[in-house]
């Protein structure tokens, strides 16, 4: 690969319970109008500015058959091109990347949203990726599907629920540095121990809180990112990799995708001692024990010692391999968003712009997202200054 | 932010369906319904016996044919309780879904567990099937698995 | 933009669509198609890098249906991407596939599109396209009959028999092509007195649901050459959309989407006559009176000379220029596979391996369109030869 892709700009709404004074075509120009401003780039196919959209979003959490349809006004895509992806951020800045490495288009728009808010119940929704044979009838979701992976990973290497809730207890006090996230707070271990099981071994706070949001970002070939801002985060790595789909075909304690996808994603970027070289990682954990699950799956530590290396310190904002300074999923961030806006936290990392939350000396951090149930596939991206 | 009045639309998106299990899954179906046989299949070129059974392996992408008697019993691999309520769910809260690995397949399958103390609920739980009475051919005909010695005490 | 690198599809297949697939579910349906294109690439899925999967997910209420399909489409261990585009969503996963591999991320990608349509319920899913607030209690379905009314009110009686003969075009093409859907034995007569839907559209103008999957197996350019005698080139493709809003204003005297996408596929590749330099072009026609209608756009043509090539019989699979000889959408129309379905027809023509169905002159060149959304446009280029 010779010419680079760089983030030239982003932003990020508030993560709120809900924003009922939003529709979402609202929520994305909110964010969309902030990066052109940001950049003064408009519109354009004669090479002078933003000549392509990728947006991701979901037809079923929005009640709304081509979800894409309302944001294509906001997104510059009339008369233009918009193409949607229909699965977690992470995912749609991928694939603008290919589009720009591809030479097909230079500065391309990616932008993500999703009202969590606007379901009765998110279950409802995630039901349905579940088989109508085998398992849709059991009432399975993607919440009761984490709980038997929580189950099973904390069995195998005894991780305990006091270590999950310490990913949590974390994810809050680091949210505090980071203005979006509005249900930061202070929160004790012991407050996150003593919330209500919902599916065992999960308890309320170690789920990720219902949430409404979207974020945007533009992606720059290396000649125009180079004019547009002085400070581009090129995004030397990329990877992914879907597992099994059946919970049963897979080691539910493991995470084989997530290797798959990091592997590839360091090959790209150089990387040979994730451990050593990733200054900062923000990563998609949905409830507490995935980021530690998470953490083995990068090669953080080795695997078992997701709780160990939580315990150590090391993941603190302050510790060697930080994860999540910005609080990442569990304190608010919608599911679609939340990989990219994992993109866009690490990008501000490497930008320094990360304010209270910002850990000391970036030159590479790691952004993570994930779709499916229990992690099945996982997208792992290398942002550099 | 102000609290502000905004208008909301309410409405529920009713999507009626209707899918087809194939001709080749049909099979378990109708062995299940008419005899309480639970099938898996197996992949000769990957060795391995899967259940739920498909006609495909995910793995080497070889057509499968080779159905597999499983036994109706099994090993708990993970479990969970679920204590909230959605209308997808069929049973009350709080129930147990538990990961089972049916003796004879290498791959785990998803059921409900029934007559269980949640206290007692631990991988490695022996279990066995329950079946319906009156079986239509879908995966709750088999009710429920419930733990092993529960089914010796009942005298089966 | 500067293509870095060309990307040739060598594998395409796709399944026999039908009204009703009971003796498959979406895995093996899906399956049918990937195996297809693998063989006819004479591939196996260690040869596969990558795996981008699409429909339009609402139609049969699965979610993230990808997840699902790994059992049947190779994506177990590999990468992927899920991409939904409406009814363009078959073309966004060609040019999806294109920039994957003209990226040099990837080195081989497979594409499949699909859709299940009888599983769920088509008026639901169409329905929900509509703008909560506006006009989902107004929406019926997905085609209304203004711009064929239109058509009428300019051109009369020649208007009318003019998309009739499209329509038995269709027919005759699809009895000529195994895989397609609708095969029908209809005369012009059967078509102007088949029943009224919304005037001037009539049942038999209408495009079916189909149960279907279409494949493609793209490649880098060394790679394609080792991989197929015969690689169909993607020269390039251009995708426009429109705004949300129908007939702001009231109905355009064009569809802007589809004259814009020409113009710049044209301008772009250097064609300045499509009509003479394009040999093919497969046109997701969702009914025969569009396929009249948007004649006249993607050719560039004056206004009503549409017509006039339609009463020549030019576009026929014998003729100066044809339009659809695999039968059409108007044939065939398992949503998510759709727009792909054109540009594997298209592929197929530009190989010479359309079998019955293929146009009896030298193809060098052809086009495919895709179309959704709101009149949404996707336009692909296929070459038998590429610059070096």
């Amino acid at each position: 690969m010779n010419e680079r892709v760089a983030i030239v700009a982003w932003a990020q709404t508030a993560y709120e319970a809900c924003k009922p004074h939003q529709r979402v075509q609202e929520m994305v120009y909110e964010v969309v109008k902030k990066v052109r401003e940001q950049t003064g780039l408009k519109f354009s196919e004669d090479g002078t500015g933003i000549d392509n959209a990728i947006t991701a979003s979901d037809d079923i959490w929005d009640a709304r058959t081509i979800s894409d349809t309302p944001v294509g006004d906001v997104v510059g895509a009339h008369h233009r091109s918009e193409e949607k992806v229909g699965q977690d951020g992470a995912q749609a800045v991928f694939y603008a990347c290919a589009g720009i490495l591809s030479g097909h288009y230079d500065v391309t728009l990616v932008v993500a949203h999703c009202k969590e808010s606007q379901p009765a119940s998110r279950n409802l929704i995630t039901n349905l990726t579940f088989d109508p044979f085998f398992q849709r009838s059991l009432g399975l979701d993607y919440l009761s599907a984490a709980a038997l992976q929580a189950r099973a990973y904390m069995d195998r290497y005894g991780i305990s629920p006091e270590q999950c809730a310490r990913v949590v207890a974390k994810s809050y006090n680091n949210a505090r540095g980071n203005p979006l996230i509005l249900r930061a707070r202070e929160l004790s271990v012991d407050e996150v121990i003593r919330s209500p099981l919902i599916a065992d071994p999960i308890r309320e706070l170690d789920a990720y809180p219902v949430t409404d949001g979207a974020c945007a970002l533009i992606l720059a070939r290396e000649e125009k990112a180079k004019k547009i801002t002085d400070k581009p985060v090129w995004i030397d790595g990329m990877g992914n990799a879907y597992d099994a789909y059946f919970l049963g075909d897979r080691d539910l304690w493991d995470c084989q995708s997530l290797k798959l996808a990091a592997s590839k994603a360091y090959r790209m970027a150089g990387i040979k001692d994730a451990r050593k070289e990733i200054d900062v990682a923000e990563v998609s954990a949905f409830y507490s024990y995935q980021e530690l699950l998470w953490t083995e799956g990068l090669g953080f530590c080795p695997p078992g010692e997701g709780g160990k290396l939580l315990d150590s310190g090391a993941t603190k904002i302050s510790g060697q391999i930080p994860v999540n300074p910005s609080g990442g999923v569990l304190v608010g961030s919608p599911t679609i968003v939340a990989g990219m806006a994992r993109v866009i936290e690490a990008a501000i990392q490497v930008r320094g712009e990360g304010g209270s939350r910002q850990v000391s000396k970036v030159r590479t951090a790691l952004a993570h997202g994930t779709s499916g149930p229990c992690g099945q596939l996982h997208t792992v991206l290398i942002l550099k200054g | 932010m102000e609290e502000t009045w905004c208008y909301q639309v309410s409405g529920k998106l009713e999507i009626p369906y209707r899918y087809f299990a194939g001709e080749f899954l049909s099979r378990f179906f109708v062995e299940l319904r008419d005899h309480k046989k639970i099938l898996g299949v197996r992949c000769p070129t990957c060795a391995v016996v899967f259940f739920p059974p498909r006609s495909i392996c995910g793995r080497c992408l070889s057509p499968l044919g080779e159905w597999v008697e499983l036994g109706d019993t099994g090993t708990l691999q993970s479990f969970t309780v679920v204590r909230y309520s959605e209308p997808t769910h069929p049973l009350q809260a709080p129930f147990v879904l538990g990961l089972i690995k049916l003796d004879g397949a290498d791959t785990g399958m998803l059921h409900l567990i029934g007559e269980a103390e949640l206290s007692a609920l631990r991988a490695g739980l022996r279990l066995r099937a329950v079946f319906k009475e009156k079986r239509e051919g879908e995966i709750l005909d088999i009710l429920y698995f419930r733990p092993e010695p529960v089914a010796k005490e009942a005298g089966r | 933009m500067s293509r870095k690198r060309n990307v040739a599809i060598v594998g395409i297949g796709q399944t026999y669509h039908k009204s009703h697939r009971p003796d498959v579910n979406q895995v093996e349906l899906v399956h049918e198609a990937v195996r297809a294109a693998l063989e006819d690439a004479r591939l196996s899925m260690k040869d596969i890098d990558c795996v981008v999967h699409g429909n339009m997910e609402l139609f049969e209420g699965i979610h993230q249906p990808d997840m699902w399909h790994v059992d049947g489409d190779g994506g177990f261990l590999k990468s992927g991407f899920r991409l939904s585009t409406g009814g363009t969503t078959g073309g966004t996963l060609v040019s999806a596939a294109d920039h994957l591999v003209a990226s040099g991320l990837f080195g081989v990608v497979l594409a499949v599109g699909f859709e299940k349509q009888e599983e769920g319920h088509t008026t639901t899913g169409i329905t929900a396209m509509a703008d909560p607030l506006w006009g989902r209690t107004l929406m019926t379905g997905a085609i209304s009959g203004v711009r064929a009314g239109l058509l009428v009110k300019e051109f009369g009686e020649r208007a009318e028999l003019a998309a009739a003969r499209l329509r038995v075009k269709a027919a005759d093409n699809a009895l000529k092509n195994p895989f397609a859907h609708l095969k029908l034995k209809i005369t012009v007569d059967d078509v102007m007195k088949s029943r009224l839907l919304a005037y001037p559209m009539r049942l038999l103008h209408m495009c079916p649901e189909s149960n279907g999957a279409c494949a493609l197996i793209l490649a880098a350019p060394e790679k394609a050459r080792e991989i197929s005698k015969k690689p169909v080139w993607i020269k390039d493709h251009v995708t426009v959309h429109m705004e949300e809003t129908f007939y702001r204003g009231g109905p355009q005297r064009i569809v802007p989407s589809m004259d814009v996408a020409a113009k710049k596929l044209y301008q772009r590749n250097g064609i300045k006559n499509p009509l003479k330099e394009i040999d093919v072009f497969e046109m997701y026609d969702p009914s025969s009176w569009w396929e009249l209608e948007w004649m006249e756009y993607f050719l560039q043509l004056k206004h009503g000379q549409n017509i006039d090539l339609v009463e020549e019989g030019a576009t026929e699979i014998g003729g100066r220029f044809p339009i659809n000889p695999s039968g059409g959408v108007v044939s065939t129309n398992p949503i998510g596979a759709t727009a792909m379905i054109r540009v594997a027809e298209a592929a197929l023509q530009v190989r010479g391996d359309a079998g019955k169905h293929q146009v009896p002159k030298e193809v060098r060149m052809a086009m495919a369109s895709s179309f959704g959304g709101t009149l949404w446009t996707i336009l692909h280029l296929l070459t038998r030869e590429v610059e070096a």
